[in-house]
């Protein structure tokens, strides 16, 4: 147990940190959505699954020979990554009018908000079964996977680092529009005090659909580079995925954006770490007794503040 | 959730079924019985098994090799004319209970199926019970033969041939010293891979890694880094075919060489499909016969016919069921057309299929105990034969 743990640890934290970044990603939407109107919003990982479609129909489009390298590799990741988030952000838009606005512009309850959330999580899921079919689609190689370098046993290869690098760098990019935005700012209002807000002349509709557009095109870019590392997806590949990051993001704090990224990674590493300690069949019971834990301790999660109170 | 909502859903299904199994019981037993063979008088036969969910292609394979063999049949002219009717159980156990009601309701007079193992433990009570013969084209678990079941019947041999076999085959013909044994923790996977572990070691060969992944899961990094470190020659696969394409992906994207080899599960293009090149190499044992690539006339022209209809090579349990529905039409062609007649006629069963030699024991159990070999050449399953004779070519 013991020598397994020290043997695979190297490899271990690299595919952890692999996997982690991937849920952290998916874990902003959920995070993002109910930071400003306390909605889980169960449909997100079907709005993840619509984006692994999108990268595959890409593919298809252009029909790619096999892996690529130089610059027309980096022609067609942008490419993925562009049509994902576009096609992830514009379902996420879509969804919000369709199965939420109704409901909040009626003042209906929150449960009847999570309800229409499964509902249009099935809706999603069945419509891909019955379009595209059950079985599992493989998506194609677009890049060769190469060893760059080692750590300890680990190998760092290039797609896992690009899955790492990519999501750190959204994070990035959605922390600074959230903190430094004119519409982020809207939405960290939003969060705080919606009717306050609405008197400062905050455009609630605006602020909601953006929330759910940025939420979107995070789990496209998740999507993409869930397509390109494992190269499948299935009608229900968002299913396990949604509630792991929704595990994650309530680990490190539901509604915080940066208890997203640390819930996702911890969530990975953890899973990983277990795993080599304990066999692979107890990783998801290694994962959720840590979570229950955590939660024991520290009811908010890891970081456990809130959108509302994120300062810069 | 969405668990508990698709149980209460096959809830409801199983009580409007035990319904309308009631209500067809009050209109008498006089279908099955009547009328003495010959001309004229049309019977109906059923199949069951998946024909949607994700496990739909098995069962598509075995529904195509019925549907041929009652096509040639029906074109003889001065036979007794036999009706198709498919009974889909989408591969789930709880479905299973409510077709087999239904095929008892639509008096059938024998089935092909039920094809999977789960499905054959819950279906096939209902079927014994209305004395209806059933023939698996598909279920090996072992278990199924020792229920003192009087109509059931398998055209393969069962799993308790499979692990050991392909143990056998891996420790002699690969000349494996090193292994890794994987399961997907299924009721089918961790059986298959418990009887090839055992037998590995009967062998001699040192089973370096014991682990199970979660076959949903996306990644198996946990389990693939333990078999890194291992250097093993070759690595066995107890599950279905998805997760295994997945596998055997991310055990060679991550530099992990050694020998593919999995059982009848992960037999299926979708494998390869999944795997693409890394699937290349892998050796999949299935006490299934495949009707591709064989030299013998009879099963050539099965193969064409097949081809000729569906536009698709015969795949895994075609030719099983093909046989299957032959054995159920030999007895109908002796002029047995109740389902009594038609089950004591298969005791006396004695012919040459596409798949191998049909000769059933008392438990219905097939009589031999062949394991045969496919490999995954250029993006394609080829069969090599059976464990004795298969030269794998790498």
């Amino acid at each position: 147990m013991w020598n397994d743990f020290v043997t695979q640890f190297w490899p271990s934290t690299i595919d952890g940190l692999t996997n982690g970044s991937i849920y952290a990603l998916v874990a902003l939407g959920y995070t993002l959505v109910y930071g400003v109107l306390r909605l889980i919003n169960f449909a997100h990982s079907e709005i993840f699954m619509i984006g692994t479609f999108a990268s595959l129909f890409v593919l298809d489009w252009i029909n790619i020979s096999g892996p690529q390298t130089g610059l027309a590799l980096v022609g067609v990741l942008l490419m993925m990554l562009a049509v994902s988030m576009a096609v992830s952000g514009g379902s996420a838009v879509l969804l919000e009018r369709i199965a939420y606005r109704p409901l909040r512009k009626r003042g209906a309850s929150r449960l009847a908000a999570l309800i229409s959330a499964i509902g249009a999580s099935f809706f999603l899921q069945e419509l891909f079964a019955i379009w595209q079919g059950r079985d599992q689609l493989s998506i194609p190689r677009v890049m060769d996977k190469e060893v760059l370098f080692n750590i300890g046993s680990g190998q760092v290869r290039n797609d896992k680092l690009l899955v790492v690098v990519a999501a750190i760098l959204m994070m990035i990019a959605l922390d600074r529009f959230v903190n430094g935005s004119r519409l982020g700012r809207g939405i960290r209002a939003t969060a705080q005090d919606p009717d306050t807000a609405v008197l400062m002349g905050v455009n609630i509709d605006r602020v909601v659909l953006v929330t759910f557009l940025l939420g979107g095109m995070l789990a496209g870019v998740a999507a993409m580079l869930y397509g390109v590392f494992f190269e499948l997806t299935q009608y229900n590949v968002g299913f396990l995925l949604g509630i792991k990051a929704f595990t994650a993001a309530v680990l490190g704090g539901i509604g915080n954006i940066r208890g997203a990224l640390v819930g996702g990674l911890a969530l990975g590493l953890i899973e990983n770490y277990g795993a080599s300690f304990f066999g692979s069949e107890w990783l998801n019971v290694v994962a959720f007794s840590v979570l229950v834990l955590v939660l024991m301790f520290r009811p908010t999660g890891i970081l456990g503040e809130n959108l509302q109170r994120a300062r810069a | 959730m969405r668990r508990a909502y698709s149980r209460g859903l096959v809830a409801a299904a199983a009580a409007s079924a035990l319904v309308l199994s009631a209500c067809g019981g009050d209109d008498g037993d006089d279908g099955g019985d009547a009328g003495g063979g010959g001309g004229g008088q049309e019977l109906t036969i059923g199949f069951m098994g998946a024909q949607t969910g994700t496990s739909a292609q098995l069962g598509i394979n075995i529904s195509n090799g019925v549907e041929l063999a009652l096509e040639q049949h029906n074109a003889k002219s001065g036979v007794t004319k036999v009706k198709l009717i498919k009974y889909d159980t989408q591969g789930d156990p709880a479905q299973a209970t409510n077709q087999v009601k239904k095929a008892v309701t639509d008096k059938i007079v024998a089935l092909v199926g039920p094809a999977f193992s789960g499905e054959s433990k819950t279906g096939v009570p209902i079927l014994e019970e209305a004395g209806i013969p059933n023939i698996s084209p598909s279920a090996t678990a072992v278990t199924l033969a020792s229920n003192g079941w009087k109509t059931w019947h398998r055209v393969l041999a069962n799993d308790d041939v499979q692990g050991p076999g392909v143990a056998d085959f891996m420790a002699k013909t690969l000349s494996a010293k090193n292994v890794a044994v994987i399961d997907d923790q299924s009721e089918y996977g961790k059986g298959l891979a418990d009887a090839v572990r055992g037998q590995l070691e009967k062998n001699g060969v040192k089973v370096a890694v014991n682990d199970s992944i979660s076959p949903d899961e996306a990644s198996y990094s946990a389990t693939i880094n333990k078999v890194k470190p291992a250097n093993v020659d070759a690595l066995f696969f107890g599950g279905y075919y998805a997760a295994g394409g997945k596998l055997v992906k991310q055990l060679r994207d991550s530099g992990v060489q050694g020998t593919f080899v999995s059982g009848d599960g992960s037999l299926d293009a979708a494998f390869v499909t999944g795997g693409g090149e890394a699937a290349e190499g892998a050796l999949l044992s299935c006490t299934c016969s495949s009707a591709v690539g064989s030299t013998d006339p009879e099963v050539q022209k099965f193969a064409t016919d097949y081809k000729a209809k569906f536009n698709a090579d015969p795949a895994t349990y075609s030719a099983e069921g093909y046989d299957a529905t032959n054995a159920i039409l030999q007895a109908i062609d002796a002029g047995k057309t109740s389902t009594e007649d038609i089950n004591t006629y298969l005791d006396t069963i004695d012919f040459k299929g596409v798949s191998k030699q049909i000769k059933f024991t008392d438990t219905g159990e097939l009589e031999g105990d062949l394991l045969f070999i496919t490999e995954v050449k250029s993006g394609k399953l080829a069969f090599l034969g059976d464990t004795a004779t298969a030269k794998p070519s790498s």
